[in-house]
């Protein structure tokens, strides 16, 4: 990782690092536990000083979305985005997805410029959003056979790994043929991100995946995601509310606020953080309301009534 | 895998897609064959009312290509607008598929729609008419349905752009857009009845051309050599704006990821 930005060490002029932090998640090949991303190569994500504005209301204000954010994701790592409503990690997400266009700053994928090698970009990365993407009319086995050859996969083959990869997510073959708008969004997220792997994607965007889950579903796409990593040898952006997950599945965490990457370390360095320079308690938590200056509840309301961190 | 063989089969993507959506939405499909047989009848009757053998193929020309025509304008011109509404554009515009694929793909798909859709209406029409075909050059017909797609399918795509620059009223736009071409285009009457300004903006119209060249195909039996003047300005607009379209499209994509309008809306 490069920036590990705090309010405190920015005034100290050390960037945040903390002197004995490791720079990259700690190592265990223990199962469901965290693998050691690997250094070597380009990293899968490299992030300098992005800036995102939009121009919003009749009076065309600018709004900055996304300032000045800087981050290196390293092959095979987990990270967590973490960050209230509005804060800005859809846009981060959107930004590396190529859905939006950068202000300033540039975006590399496995050392690709998601600007001038847009099409080689596409092919390595696929995303999940918190609301299933489908044509809600069609089966599971349509929509799938439809994101299998937009990728330029033999839609026969395709089927057979969709198959493989929803009954590994609890869903049987029967279900494949009903429209899935007869399934229930926990159902549907799974679909979504049954589609999102059948691309073998190397980087996988996951933008808050099991928000609205209940809690066995969500297992099952926790579990599934470490799979993913582990078996598939893909890097994961995950953005998630939930604390727990995060603190399970990353091996680094970013904090954005206002669109603004306020900290970056592994969960335990972020716990530290929190507990050594504010006096908090040592839980993702307080390290939550410590950087967004809000409670969790506070957060979770909000999600309610805006389906967006635009 | 070639690039053109990843390309082609992105473009199957969409004519499978929307075969799909059309099968699942088959009890809409048969409503909506049923309103366009009738409407189509209904108008065609004026023509039997008024005892008039030309006005009766002259409307019926009209109900059905006009029937074909926006059929292939809907499909191309809302190929944004259906993916906005289901929530399905940001994954498509994700896609490693080129707009060029997209758009063929839909296109393609809404040619043979339009066609099956088409075809059975003028069977329906023929039969209950009883109308002699025999002094008919289907060829200048042909001729002219093949020529005026292109230029209609290259409007659809000018007029696919209105949703990714519009969110909220880009669809209504393309509907008022399509409402403007039925009205100028000659689809039940003579253009020489609208008043001068809307006669003008006929002739921009590639509908214009279309339904003026298959009603002398099929009506006075003219070979196409007596119609090329018809047939230039088909040509030319298809020259014109299908590259625009694309052109236009690629544009519109570009403000829509700069501004944030791909996102999910309804």
């Amino acid at each position: 990782m490069t920036s590990t930005m705090t309010p405190e060490s920015n005034r100290t002029g050390t960037n945040g690092r903390l002197p004995d932090e490791p720079k990259v998640a700690p190592v265990s090949t223990e199962p469901g536990t965290r693998a050691e991303p690997v250094r070597e190569g380009p990293p899968a994500l490299l992030i300098e000083h992005a800036t995102k504005r939009f121009i919003v209301g009749k009076k065309r204000r600018p709004v900055v979305a996304i300032s000045d954010v800087s981050l290196r994701i390293e092959r095979g790592a987990i990270h967590g985005v973490l960050g209230a409503n509005g804060s800005g990690k859809s846009t981060l997400i959107r930004l590396i997805s190529g859905l939006l266009t950068l202000d300033e700053g540039r975006v590399e994928v496995f050392g690709h410029d998601i600007v001038r090698e847009e099409m080689a970009v596409k092919r390595l990365i696929n995303r999940v959003s918190v609301d299933a993407a489908f044509f809600k009319k069609l089966s599971p086995s349509e929509n799938l056979s439809f994101a299998a050859r937009l990728y330029g996969m033999d839609a026969k083959a395709a089927a057979q790994r969709a198959v493989e990869i929803l009954a590994r997510l609890g869903i049987g073959q029967k279900r494949m043929g009903r429209p899935i708008e007869q399934m229930s969004r926990g159902m549907q997220q799974k679909v979504a991100i049954a589609r999102a792997l059948l691309t073998s994607p190397i980087l996988l965007l996951l933008d808050e995946p099991t928000t609205g889950l209940d809690p066995r579903s969500k297992l099952d796409v926790q579990i599934f995601i470490e799979e993913v990593r582990t078996e598939h040898n893909a890097t994961i952006v995950l953005t998630t509310h939930d604390l727990v997950e995060a603190e399970r599945l990353c091996g680094r965490i970013s904090i954005l606020n206002d669109g603004r990457m306020v900290a970056e370390a592994t969960p335990a360095g972020l716990m530290a953080m929190v507990a050594r320079d504010h006096g908090q308690p040592e839980t993702l938590e307080a390290v939550f309301m410590t950087y967004t200056g809000r409670s969790l509840d506070d957060d979770l309301e909000e999600t309610g009534v805006t389906d967006d961190d635009d | 895998m070639t690039s053109a063989t990843r390309e082609l089969r992105a473009s199957y993507a969409f004519i499978e897609r929307n075969f799909n959506l059309t099968k699942r939405y088959w009890g809409w499909e048969v409503a909506w064959l049923v309103y366009s047989i009738a409407g189509a009848l209904s108008v065609t009757l004026i023509g039997l009312d008024q005892g008039n053998r030309r006005l009766i193929f002259s409307l019926m020309i009209g109900a059905i290509f006009w029937n074909y025509l926006s059929v292939v304008f809907s499909f191309i011109a809302e190929t944004i607008e259906w993916e906005r509404w289901e929530g399905t554009l940001e994954y498509t515009m994700m896609a490693p598929v080129r707009r060029f694929t997209q758009l063929l793909g839909s296109t393609v798909y809404a040619l043979v729609y339009g066609l099956i859709h088409t075809g059975v209406i003028l069977v329906v029409l023929v039969l209950f008419f009883g109308l002699d075909l025999s002094h008919a050059n289907l060829a200048t017909a042909g001729l002219f349905m093949a020529v005026g797609s292109v230029s209609f399918v290259g409007i659809g795509m000018m007029a696919a752009i209105l949703p990714l620059l519009y969110v909220e009223r880009g669809a209504q736009m393309t509907f008022v857009l399509q409402s403007v071409l039925l009205l100028i285009s000659g689809v039940y009457y003579s253009t020489d009845v609208l008043p001068g300004w809307m006669q003008l903006l006929s002739k921009l119209s590639p509908a214009t051309y279309i339904l003026d060249g298959v009603r002398k195909g099929l009506i006075d039996g003219e070979p196409i050599t007596a119609l090329l003047g018809d047939v230039w300005p088909l040509i030319g607009m298809g020259i014109f704006f299908i590259p625009a379209g694309i052109w236009a499209f690629g544009r519109a994509e570009r403000y829509a990821k700069r501004t944030g309008k791909l996102k999910r809306v309804g």
